[in-house]
C-alpha cells in the first residue's frame, strides 16, 4: 500500500538511514548466542565483508561472551550455526561474505549441552 | 439583559461565534492537513465539547494551582526535602522521569499546538490549544520541581541534551517524533486517545504514587497540580475517537489501524515504567502486572466494550501485552543492568527482600526464569567481576529498544522478526513492531537508531568514552552501578552524620 503523506511524491524521496554505503566499508552484523540470556540481546558489530569467519571465533566471541562460565566449555565442533535462518558450517579461513553474511545479517549459534548456568537458558 | 455574560455564553461565543469561512483563500488551503489522512468529517458542529473553559477562566484556575505548587516547592527546598526520601536509589526513578518523560510533555505541547492549528473544527481546535498550554506548563513545573534534586545528585543535569542523544531515551523520543510527524488526526488518536486516555494511568499514576510512597513530596505536589489537567486531557481523547467514529463509517478502519499501532507503541515505551515500578522504587506501590490488570485489562476492557458499538475492536496484540506482563519488567531491568556503563542512572541487583517481593508478585516466572540470573550476577559481583555487556545491542527498528524480548510462550528464546524494504533487512522485537514497520516502511526505514548511528560515526567517536562524552555524561558519576556511585557515598555519609547526631 502507498504511504499516507502530505507530499504525493514522498515515497520517492525516502532515504533509509542505515544503508550499506553509510558504514565506511563495514556492514552491520548481529551475533546471538542462544540460550544464554544473561546477555540481554544479540550483539551488533560493524565488520568488513572480507573479514574471515575465524576472526569471530578467535577474537569477537571470546572478547564479548568470554565472561560467561559456559564459554570455556564450548566444544566448537558441535556448535550449530545459522545465518539469517539458514544452517551454515563455518570455515575460519573464508570470509563473512562467503558464508552468506550480508549487511544486517543475523548470526545465531547454539552450543549443545550448554544452555546457561545450571542449564537455565535465561542465565 | 445581563451586563456580564455567563461562563457558558462566553464559551459558546469563543468556540462558535468567532470562527468564519474565509473568502480570499479556500478553506482547504487554510487547513492543508485536514484531508490527506483520509478522515471524513461531515459536520464539525456535532463536536461535543468535553469541557467548557474560556481563556480567562483557564488562566485564573492555572495560576491558583501554580501558586500552591511553588509554595510547596519553596518549603521543600528550605527544609532539605531531599533528606526525606525513602532511599537514594529512589532518585533513579526521578532521573528516568526528567530525562525520559518531561521532554515528552514539551513534545506534547508542540504536537497539540500543531494539531490545534490544523483542525478545522473550532471546538477541538480550542481544546487542543488549551492542552498544548497545559503540556508546556507540565514540562516547566516538572523541571522546576526536579531541579532541587539536581543540586545534590547526578544524572539530571543534561536532560534535554540527553533526551536527544542517549540510546534508551531514543525510545520515548522517537515515539513522540513519530506522533508529531503524523497528520493531526493520527496525532489526536496517538497522544490524545491511546496515550492520554488508554495508557496514562500506567505512566502518570505509577510515577506519582511512587513519589508519594517514597517521600518525594515535591513530585507528589506536582502530580496534584497536574491532575485536573490530566482529566481534561482524557475527556478530550475519548471525545476525539467517538467524534471520528460517529462522523463517517469510512473512518473506522483508519482509526482502528491507529489504535492498534499506538497501543503497541505506547505499551513498549511503558516498559520503562514497568521496570521502574518493580525494580527502582525502594518502597513499592504495586507490581507492573497488578497495574496492568487494573488499568489495562479492567479499565481498558470496559472502555473497549463501550467503543464496540462503533465497531472498534480492542487493540491488536493486547493479549500478547497481557501475557508479557509476567516478563516485561525483569527483561527491561536486565537490559539496563547489562548497559549501566552507558546509562545516565544507576542499576543494582535486587536485595533479598526485594527478590521475595518479586517472587510473590510473579509466582509463575520470577523464581523460574529471573531469580537465577540475578543470583548469578550477584555471585559475579561478589567475585569482583560485576557483569557488564561490552558490545552494543541489536535494536528493534520500530520501538528502538534492544531486542531483549522473548518469543510468545517461550521465555528462553529471543523473539526475532524481520522484514525487507528496498533491498535491506529490518529487525523487530515483536510481531506488533513488525506490523507497524510493514504498514509504514517509508517512515520507519528512516529511524535514527542509536547503535547504527554510533557505527556510522555520528555520535562523537568509536569508543564508549567518546560516545558518553557526546552524551554530555559525567562519567563515573552519572553512570555505573549504584553501589560505586558518588551519590550513594554522599547518602551514606548523610545517614552516618544523622545517626551520629541522634546518638549525641
Amino acid at each position: 500500500m502507498g504511504v499516507i503523506a502530505l507530499d504525493p511524491d514522498y515515497a520517492s524521496k525516502v532515504a533509509p538511514a542505515d544503508t550499506l554505503d553509510k558504514f565506511h566499508g563495514n556492514q552491520l552484523v548481529y551475533i546471538h548466542w542462544e540460550e544464554h540470556l544473561m546477555f540481554c540481546a544479540a550483539l551488533a558489530f560493524p565488520f568488513p565483508p572480507g573479514m574471515p569467519f575465524g576472526a569471530i571465533l578467535a577474537e569477537i566471541l571470546p572478547t564479548f561472551y568470554g565472561i560467561h562460565p559456559d564459554f570455556e566449555k564450548i566444544d566448537w565442533g558441535k556448535v550449530r550455526w545459522t545465518v539469517d535462518g539458514k544452517d551454515i558450517t563455518p570455515d575460519p579461513e573464508k570470509s563473512l561474505a562467503d558464508h552468506g553474511v550480508g549487511h544486517k545479517s543475523l548470526i545465531r549459534f547454539w552450543t549443545p549441552g550448554l544452555t546457561g548456568v545450571n542449564g537455565l537458558a535465561t542465565v | 439583559m445581563a451586563k456580564k455574560l455567563g461562563l457558558k455564553q462566553r464559551y459558546g461565543l469563543l468556540t462558535r461565534g468567532l470562527d468564519w469561512e474565509t473568502s480570499y483563500q479556500p478553506m482547504d488551503k487554510v487547513f492543508p492537513e485536514a484531508t490527506f489522512e483520509g478522515i471524513k468529517i461531515k459536520d464539525w458542529d456535532k463536536w461535543q465539547d468535553p469541557f467548557r473553559l474560556t481563556m480567562d477562566a483557564y488562566w485564573k484556575f492555572q495560576s491558583e494551582k501554580e501558586r500552591k505548587l511553588y509554595a510547596v516547592l519553596d518549603s521543600f527546598a528550605q527544609n532539605n526535602g531531599q533528606l526525606s526520601i525513602s532511599d537514594v536509589r529512589y532518585l533513579n526513578a526521578v532521573k528516568l522521569f526528567i530525562t525520559g518523560v518531561s521532554p515528552l510533555e514539551y513534545q506534547a505541547h508542540r504536537g497539540f499546538a500543531h494539531a490545534g492549528r490544523q483542525l478545522p473544527g473550532v471546538g477541538p481546535r480550542i481544546a487542543a490549544q488549551m492542552q498544548s498550554l497545559d503540556e508546556l506548563r507540565h514540562a516547566q513545573t516538572q523541571i522546576h520541581t526536579i531541579s532541587h534534586y539536581n543540586k545534590f545528585f547526578d544524572g539530571m543535569h543534561e536532560f534535554p541534551h540527553m533526551h536527544d542523544r542517549v540510546w534508551y531515551l531514543s525510545v520515548p523520543k522517537s515515539f513522540f517524533d513519530d506522533a508529531r510527524t503524523a497528520g493531526p488526526f493520527e496525532f489526536m488518536i496517538a497522544i490524545g486517545f491511546a496515550f492520554e486516555y488508554v495508557l496514562t494511568n500506567l505512566l502518570f499514576v505509577p510515577f506519582m504514587s511512587g513519589a508519594a510512597y517514597n517521600g518525594d513530596m515535591a513530585t507528589v505536589t506536582f502530580g496534584f497540580s497536574a491532575q485536573s489537567d490530566e482529566s481534561r486531557h482524557m475527556t478530550l481523547g475519548i471525545e476525539v475517537i467517538k467524534f471520528l467514529l460517529e462522523q463517517h463509517p469510512d473512518n473506522l478502519p483508519i482509526v482502528q489501524k491507529w489504535v492498534d499501532k499506538w497501543f503497541w507503541r505506547g505499551y513498549k515505551v511503558l516498559g520503562l515504567v514497568a521496570m521502574m515500578m518493580d525494580y527502582m522504587l525502594p518502597k513499592k506501590v504495586m507490581s507492573w502486572k497488578e497495574a496492568w490488570e487494573i488499568y489495562f485489562e479492567q479499565a481498558g476492557g470496559a472502555l473497549f466494550e463501550d467503543l464496540a458499538r462503533y465497531g472498534l475492536k480492542p487493540p491488536k496484540y493486547h493479549e500478547q501485552a497481557t501475557a508479557d506482563a509476567e516478563h516485561l519488567s525483569h527483561q527491561n531491568w536486565s537490559i539496563f543492568y547489562n548497559y549501566t556503563q552507558a546509562a545516565a542512572f544507576h542499576t543494582w541487583l535486587p536485595e533479598d527482600d526485594e527478590m521475595a517481593w518479586l517472587s510473590e508478585k510473579y509466582p509463575n516466572t520470577f523464581d523460574k526464569y529471573y531469580r537465577p540470573r540475578f543470583e548469578q550476577w550477584r555471585q559475579m559481583e561478589k567475585d569482583g567481576n560485576r557483569f557488564y555487556n561490552n558490545a552494543l545491542p541489536q535494536l528493534c527498528q520500530t520501538c528502538q529498544i534492544p531486542m531483549a524480548y522473548t518469543e510468545p510462550g517461550d521465555p528462553t528464546t529471543i523473539c526475532f522478526r524481520e522484514s525487507e524494504y528496498k533491498g535491506d533487512k529490518y529487525h523487530f522485537c515483536s510481531d506488533g513492531c513488525k506490523d507497524i514497520f510493514d504498514n509504514e516502511p517509508e517512515k520507519f526505514s528512516q529511524s535514527w537508531l542509536p547503535v547504527h548511528q554510533i557505527f556510522q560515526g555520528n555520535c562523537g567517536g568509536a569508543d564508549l568514552g567518546d560516545v558518553l562524552k557526546w552524551y554530555n555524561m559525567n562519567v563515573g558519576a552519572d553512570n555505573m552501578d549504584q553501589n560505586v556511585s558518588p551519590e550513594q557515598a554522599l547518602w551514606d555519609k548523610w545517614q552516618a552524620e544523622r545517626s551520629r547526631v541522634a546518638a549525641e
